[in-house]
């Protein structure tokens, strides 16, 4: 309670006292678009976790090895991890359903297991030390980062590109008998994702001092995708929210902290059962609405049509 | 290397078992039970409770360990699974549900230490323990230059024996010729008769034993046990090897097992523990990409 007594009451004194918190919240956010990008197209894909990782390796390798500024290491990081999801996607977008999501993940732990454990630049498991990080500095440019990335996919969802994905979404033959170039707007969708997800790993690592290898692994995978499905993906909104919600739900009711996850199957498992348009979409609740009131409203309903 | 290859054929044994209970929903419900591993972990951690904290003999423990288990399989289905179905969801909505049921799982164990809510279940929090020494006898047999562990040979014989069982449940008598019925189509079956969602509930009943049965084996002599063993070391691992089995295939999940451990070992030995854990996924990119009908062919494709 004391969480919103302090939030609308001293707000300067809540912004420093959960400086760390708000950075968090806003990296989560990013990231929760990222994912909501590729769900808006109609694809469970789970990689983001794997492309944070490559935008925050590449930005603190970059930070450690070349005197390039850091704002070009960090699109640096943001513009390889959406190359490597060209060569990703193009073999994976193939794929439907349960087989993508599975796949995806199978590219996450092959890339964190197989690749960075093992490439010596990385620190392989020991991780590396961010010479450039600045917990409080790092701030600001989420902050920024956050309205302007979550304004222009808004903007993409309402222009013609976002129409192609919803089309895929609804029924994806339908789409490309309709001449939409289904793998084109695909691989649209899945690049901007991790595109948006190196960029999210960038700036996580210049609120960190560490990169640590176990951070990017299945873990961080259903994390990301819990803030969108309990958000809900009908719009660019909803996994916000849900990110929001659920980084700061810990803090809220502190006395759970250490049943955290616990609290987040719960709601996970009651927003899928009971309100699988999550908390941001239209319509009412799913399963619980009685018997006697959805026929009150058909009967409502027909009368209406005469 | 011939003991590399028999390590390959123990953890394999492993790796089917668990394999098979998740292919077997996979098959029969067209969901993945991403809490399957968690049942896993369950079935290490309900043992070592019952003998380490409560003085139980092993065989006892471990039975009721598996029964537990298989309950919670009930559990999934009238949780997690039935009211999605009810409403037609998309199959990756139980994808989602079983997930939240997962964390559940592992967060109660990784949270229990003396005095707290599952003190009882548990009490080491996240760190792992052992088997009491002692538990089963464990005795060592030498043969050709070969050093083989007695727990690790009844693994082995119990999952094959199981392996076997389970095959002739299914395609001999009266419930498995139903749950090839409701695996190959839902509603030509619901017409004949068949109480569709009680087959779903013995499947995840079945299942989940397994899992649970896995589970305790894996704890008992391959690993520590802790609450991540089923996150961290085969909930991948398994969607590997059913992957290249063939999603849905029993004995291709048994094939799949049998050959991760091999390719595993084999990895481990040319390239060193640190690629050992990549190949698994390496793997099953590679054959979801290239061959997403699994390595077997079609004739391993019909379900279970």
């Amino acid at each position: 309670m004391d969480f919103f007594v302090q939030l609308f009451t001293n707000p300067v004194g809540f912004y420093n006292q959960h400086e760390l918190l708000i950075a968090q919240i806003g990296i989560n956010a990013i990231l929760a678009i990222a994912i909501f990008v590729t769900f808006y197209s109609g694809q469970l894909t789970l990689a983001n976790a794997g492309f944070m990782a490559i935008g925050a390796y590449t930005t603190v390798i970059m930070s450690l090895y070349l005197p390039t500024p850091l704002p070009l290491n960090m699109l640096a990081g943001a513009l390889l991890a959406g190359l490597v999801s060209v060569v990703v996607g193009l073999p994976v977008l193939r794929l439907r359903g349960v087989f993508l999501a599975i796949a995806t993940i199978g590219f996450v732990e092959a890339l964190r297991l197989g690749v960075i454990l093992n490439v010596p630049i990385t620190g392989e498991g020991q991780g590396l030390h961010n010479p450039t990080a600045d917990p409080l500095g790092g701030i600001l440019p989420i902050l920024i980062s956050l309205p302007v990335l979550a304004y222009l996919v808004w903007r993409l969802t309402k222009s013609r590109l976002g129409q192609a994905w919803s089309a895929i979404r609804e029924d994806e033959l339908a789409a490309s008998s309709n001449g939409i170039n289904v793998p084109l707007y695909k691989m649209i969708a899945f690049i901007i994702s991790a595109v948006l997800a190196g960029y999210a790993g960038a700036l996580e690592t210049h609120i960190n001092f560490f990169v640590d290898p176990t951070e990017y692994g299945i873990t961080r995978t259903i994390q990301i995708l819990t803030f969108a499905v309990v958000g809900g993906t009908t719009n660019v909104f909803g996994p916000i929210v849900g990110a929001v919600f659920l980084t700061a739900l810990p803090e809220i009711v502190r006395q759970f902290a250490s049943y955290r996850d616990v609290v987040n199957g719960v709601i996970l498992i009651l927003v899928i059962i009971f309100r699988p348009q999550g908390i941001v979409g239209r319509g009412g609740l799913a399963i619980i609405r009685p018997r006697w009131w959805i026929r009150w409203r058909a009967r409502g309903r027909t009368a209406a049509a005469h | 290397m011939t003991q590399q290859v028999l390590n390959a054929i123990f953890i394999g044994s492993i790796y089917a078992l668990f394999a098979v209970g998740y292919t077997l929903v996979f098959g029969v419900l067209d969901v993945l039970n991403l809490a399957h591993s968690a049942v896993f972990m369950l079935g290490a951690v309900i043992t070592y409770s019952l003998v380490a904290l409560h003085g139980m003999p092993f065989l006892p423990a471990a039975i009721i360990a598996i029964l537990v288990c298989g309950l919670l399989g009930l559990l999934i289905e009238f949780v997690a699974l039935r009211p999605l179905r009810r409403r037609n969801a998309p199959p990756i909505s139980a994808l989602i549900s079983t997930i939240g049921l997962a964390l559940i799982f592992v967060a109660i164990v990784e949270q229990a230490t003396p005095g707290t809510l599952f003190g009882w279940l548990w009490q080491d929090g996240a760190n792992s323990v052992r088997f009491p020494a002692g538990t089963v006898p464990n005795p060592t047999y030498h043969l050709a230059g070969l050093t083989i562990e007695g727990t690790k040979l009844g693994i082995l014989i119990t999952s094959v024996v199981l392996m076997l069982v389970l095959g002739y449940v299914i395609r001999y008598t009266q419930i498995g010729r139903a749950l090839r019925a409701v695996a190959e189509n839902r509603r030509a079956a619901t017409l004949l008769g068949i109480n569709v969602d009680r087959i779903f509930a013995s499947t995840l009943f079945l299942s989940s034993a397994l899992g649970g049965l896995a589970g305790l084996l894996f704890g008992l002599a391959i690993s520590d046990i802790g609450p991540y063993i089923g996150r961290d070391q085969v909930e991948l691992k398994g969607l590997a090897v059913i992957v290249l089995g063939g999603m849905g295939s029993i004995p291709g999940a048994v094939l799949g097992g049998y050959l991760l451990g091999l390719i595993e070992v084999l990895a481990f030995v040319r390239f060193g523990s640190n690629v050992e854990a990549g190949v698994a996924f390496a793997a099953l990119f590679l054959v979801l990409v290239l061959r997403p009908q699994g390595l077997f062919g079609a004739r391993l494709r019909e379900r279970l």
